[in-house]
C-alpha cells in the first residue's frame, strides 16, 4: 500500500536551533498515527510543515502525494485539521458553521447540505441545528469541530491534542468518532498527551528535542522497553540522559 | 470568498455591542460635538454696571441683548456687587459703563468701557470678551460716523465659514475618527479574535489565500465605514446645514481611499497583537488618541510646540481634515488636495507592505 504521508531525513531549523533533526516516517491510508512528544519536542513545527504552512530547510515530505515544497495549495485541499483550541465560531449556529467551513473548502451549497445533514445524524444532533454554539456543552463542540474537519472528505485529517480540556467520557465518545472514521479510509495524524489515547492509535512516534526516538505498535514499544503501559515508554523516552 | 463575507457579516448582526459602535456611535457623535460641544457663544450670562444710567447707556445694553449671544443676569449698582455676582458663579462677565456716557460720546471725546471676566475659564472668558469688544467697536463705530468721520475702520470678512459655525469644523473631524474606529479599530479587533479563538489556524491551513482571508475580513468594515460616512454627511448638510460646495464624487472618492489607509493600519495593528484587548489598547492609543488630540481637530497644529507639530505631519488624520474642509467649506478640486492625498496613499501602501512582512515572518516563526 503507498503511503499517504512520506517523511525522508527532514530537518527545520530556526537559525542555530534545530527543531525537527531528520525526521522519517511513512503513514498509512486509514491509520491512526499517534505523534507523542513533550511540550517543545518538535511536534507543531513539523505538523505545521506537513499542512504546508511553513516549508522544511531540507530533506523530503509528500503529503497525499503531494510535496510541501512545491504543492502546499494541493496539500491544503486534502487535509483536514482541528487543533486543541475550540475552532469553530461561538456566535455562529452549527449550520452556519458547518456552512462556512464548506464553503472555504469549495463545497457546493447542496453537497454542504447533504453532508451537513449526515454528520449530524451521526452524532444525533441533527435537531440542534440552529443552535448558536455558544450555548453548545464544550464536548459537543469538540465533536462538531472533528466533523467539521472532515466534512470536505480529506484524505489526512490532523488533531493538534482534540481532546484537551474535556471529561474522560466524552473522550471516550471521541475516540469512537476517530476509529469510525478511520474504518472509512480517512488517516488520522494525532497529537495527545494523554497517555491512554495513545495505546487506541495503530502506531506511535515518539519525539523527543526534535528527534524521533521510538516509532512502532503501542504493544511493540512496551515490549522494547519491558513496561506496562505506554505512559512509562513516554516517561522513560523523555527522561532518557542525552 | 463569498461565504467568508457572509460570515463576518453575521458575526456583526449577532454582536450588540459592535452593531451600536457602528450604528449608534456616529449619530451620537454627531449631534454631540454638533450641540452640545460647540465654542461658540451661546446665551452667556452677563451682568452690567450701569453708571451712566442715560439713554447710550440703555442703547449699549440694548444691543448688547439684541445680539442674542448674551442674557442680561444681573443689573449691579455698585462696584462691589461685582465680585460677588462672580463668585456666586452666575455671571460670566460684567460690562462696566461709565457716568456721563452720553455726555462724553456726544463731546467726541474718547471714553472707555470697562469688561470684566472669569478667567477660571480661560477660554470662555476669551470668546465672551471678544464677541463683546465686536459689539462695543460697532456701537463705536456708528456714533463716529455721527459725528465724524472715522480715519481707519477694519471690516473683516470671514469666508468659507462666514457664521463661525463650530460643526463645520467638527463633522470632517467626527467623520475622520469614526472611520479611523470603525475600519482601524474594529478589524484589527476582529482579525485578533480569528487568532484569540484559533479559527485563524483553521483558516491558514484551508486553501484559502492569506489575500482572501484579509479581504473577507476587510470588506464588510469598507462598506460599514462607508455608510456611516455617508450618514454623517448626510446629518452635516440637512441638520447643520453645511454646505458641500465642491465635487461630492472627489469626497467620496478621498473618503473610499481614506477608509483604506485606516483598514491598512488596523490590518498592521492586528498582525502585531494576538489578542483582542491588546488589539483595542494598541488602536485606543496609537490610531485614535493622536487622531483626536494631534490632527488638528481639537486643538489647533499651529499652536503646538515643535516636536509636537512634526509628529502630527504622520497624522493621516491631518491630511484627511484638511481635504474633507478643502472640499466641502472651499470647494476645492482635486488639483488643490493632491498633495495630502498622495501622503495618505503613500501612508496606505505603507502599512499594507509592513503588515505583509509581519504576517510572512509570524507564518515562518511559529
Amino acid at each position: 500500500m503507498k503511503p499517504v504521508i512520506e517523511v525522508e531525513n527532514l530537518v527545520k531549523k530556526f537559525g542555530d536551533f534545530v527543531a525537527n533533526d531528520s525526521l522519517s516516517f511513512s503513514v498509512f491510508p486509514g491509520e491512526i498515527f499517534g505523534f507523542l512528544g513533550a511540550n517543545g519536542a518538535g511536534k507543531t513545527t513539523a505538523i505545521k510543515i506537513l499542512c504546508g504552512l511553513s516549508a522544511p530547510t531540507s530533506g523530503k515530505a509528500s503529503v497525499a502525494g503531494f510535496d510541501v515544497y512545491r504543492q502546499s495549495e494541493q496539500i491544503k485541499k486534502n487535509i483536514g485539521y482541528m487543533s486543541q483550541k475550540f475552532s469553530l465560531y461561538e456566535d455562529l449556529t452549527i449550520n452556519e458553521n458547518f456552512q462556512f467551513y464548506g464553503g472555504i473548502y469549495g463545497l457546493s451549497r447542496k453537497v454542504i447540505r447533504e453532508r451537513t445533514a449526515a454528520l449530524l445524524s451521526r452524532l444525533q444532533f441533527l435537531d440542534a441545528k440552529n443552535e448558536v454554539l455558544r450555548n453548545i456543552p464544550q464536548g459537543w463542540k469538540q465533536k462538531l469541530a472533528f466533523s467539521v474537519a472532515v466534512m470536505h472528505q480529506p484524505k489526512v485529517v490532523f488533531l493538534d491534542e482534540p481532546t484537551g480540556g474535556v471529561d474522560p467520557i466524552t473522550r471516550r465518545q471521541f475516540w469512537e468518532l476517530i476509529y469510525e472514521q478511520a474504518n472509512q479510509g480517512t488517516t488520522i495524524f494525532v497529537t495527545t498527551h494523554y497517555m491512554d489515547e495513545a495505546e487506541y492509535c495503530g502506531r506511535v512516534s515518539i519525539m523527543v528535542d526534535g528527534r524521533i526516538e521510538a516509532l512502532d505498535t503501542p504493544e511493540q514499544l512496551k515490549k522494547q522497553f519491558a513496561v506496562s503501559s505506554m505512559n512509562d515508554v513516554f516517561v522513560k523516552l523523555a527522561r532518557a540522559p542525552k | 470568498m463569498k461565504g467568508f463575507i457572509i460570515k463576518e457579516f453575521l458575526h456583526i448582526f449577532r454582536d450588540l455591542r459592535t452593531m451600536l459602535i457602528l450604528f449608534g456611535m456616529p449619530v451620537a457623535q454627531v449631534l454631540l460635538f454638533g450641540f452640545a460641544i460647540t465654542n461658540e457663544i451661546n446665551h452667556a450670562s452677563i451682568a452690567v454696571l450701569d453708571r451712566a444710567k442715560d439713554s447710550k447707556s440703555l442703547e449699549l445694553q440694548q444691543k448688547l441683548t439684541a445680539s442674542g449671544y448674551f442674557k442680561f443676569n444681573a443689573q449691579l449698582d455698585h462696584s462691589t456687587e461685582i465680585e460677588k455676582a462672580f463668585q456666586s458663579g452666575k455671571v460670566k462677565e460684567v460690562v462696566v459703563i461709565p457716568a456721563d456716557f452720553e455726555k462724553t460720546l456726544a463731546l467726541g471725546q474718547p471714553t472707555a468701557v470697562q469688561l470684566i471676566n472669569d478667567a477660571s475659564d480661560p477660554n470662555t472668558a476669551n470668546l465672551i470678551s471678544s464677541y463683546t469688544t465686536a459689539i462695543l467697536m460697532d456701537f463705536a463705530a456708528n456714533e463716529m460716523t455721527q459725528n465724524q468721520a472715522m480715519p481707519v475702520t477694519t471690516e473683516t470678512t470671514m469666508l468659507y465659514n462666514p457664521e463661525l459655525k463650530g460643526v463645520f469644523m467638527f463633522v470632517p473631524g467626527t467623520i475622520t475618527i469614526l472611520l479611523m474606529l470603525v475600519s482601524a479599530m474594529m478589524t484589527s479587533i476582529s482579525i485578533a479574535r480569528e487568532k484569540e479563538m484559533g479559527t485563524m489556524e483553521v483558516l491558514l491551513i484551508s486553501p484559502l489565500k492569506p489575500y482572501q482571508i484579509i479581504l473577507g475580513k476587510v470588506m464588510p468594515y469598507v462598506v460599514f465605514s462607508f455608510v456611516n460616512a455617508l450618514v454623517i454627511l448626510i446629518m452635516a448638510y440637512t441638520i447643520f446645514e453645511m454646505p458641500i460646495n465642491g465635487s461630492l464624487l472627489l469626497l467620496l472618492a478621498e473618503t473610499l481611499l481614506f477608509i483604506l489607509m485606516a483598514l491598512s493600519m488596523g490590518l498592521f495593528i492586528s498582525t502585531i497583537s494576538n489578542t483582542q484587548q491588546t488589539a483595542m489598547l494598541l488602536s485606543m492609543f496609537a490610531l485614535m488618541l493622536p487622531t483626536i488630540l494631534l490632527s488638528g481637530f481639537v486643538f489647533p497644529v499651529e499652536n503646538m510646540p515643535d516636536p509636537l507639530q512634526w509628529l502630527s505631519h504622520l497624522m493621516p488624520s491631518k491630511w484627511f481634515i484638511i481635504i474633507v474642509k478643502s472640499i466641502m467649506l472651499k470647494g476645492l478640486g482635486f488639483m488643490y488636495i493632491w498633495k495630502e492625498t498622495l501622503i495618505i496613499l503613500a501612508l496606505a501602501v505603507f502599512f499594507v507592505l509592513l503588515s505583509i512582512k509581519n504576517f510572512e515572518v509570524r507564518l515562518n516563526l511559529k
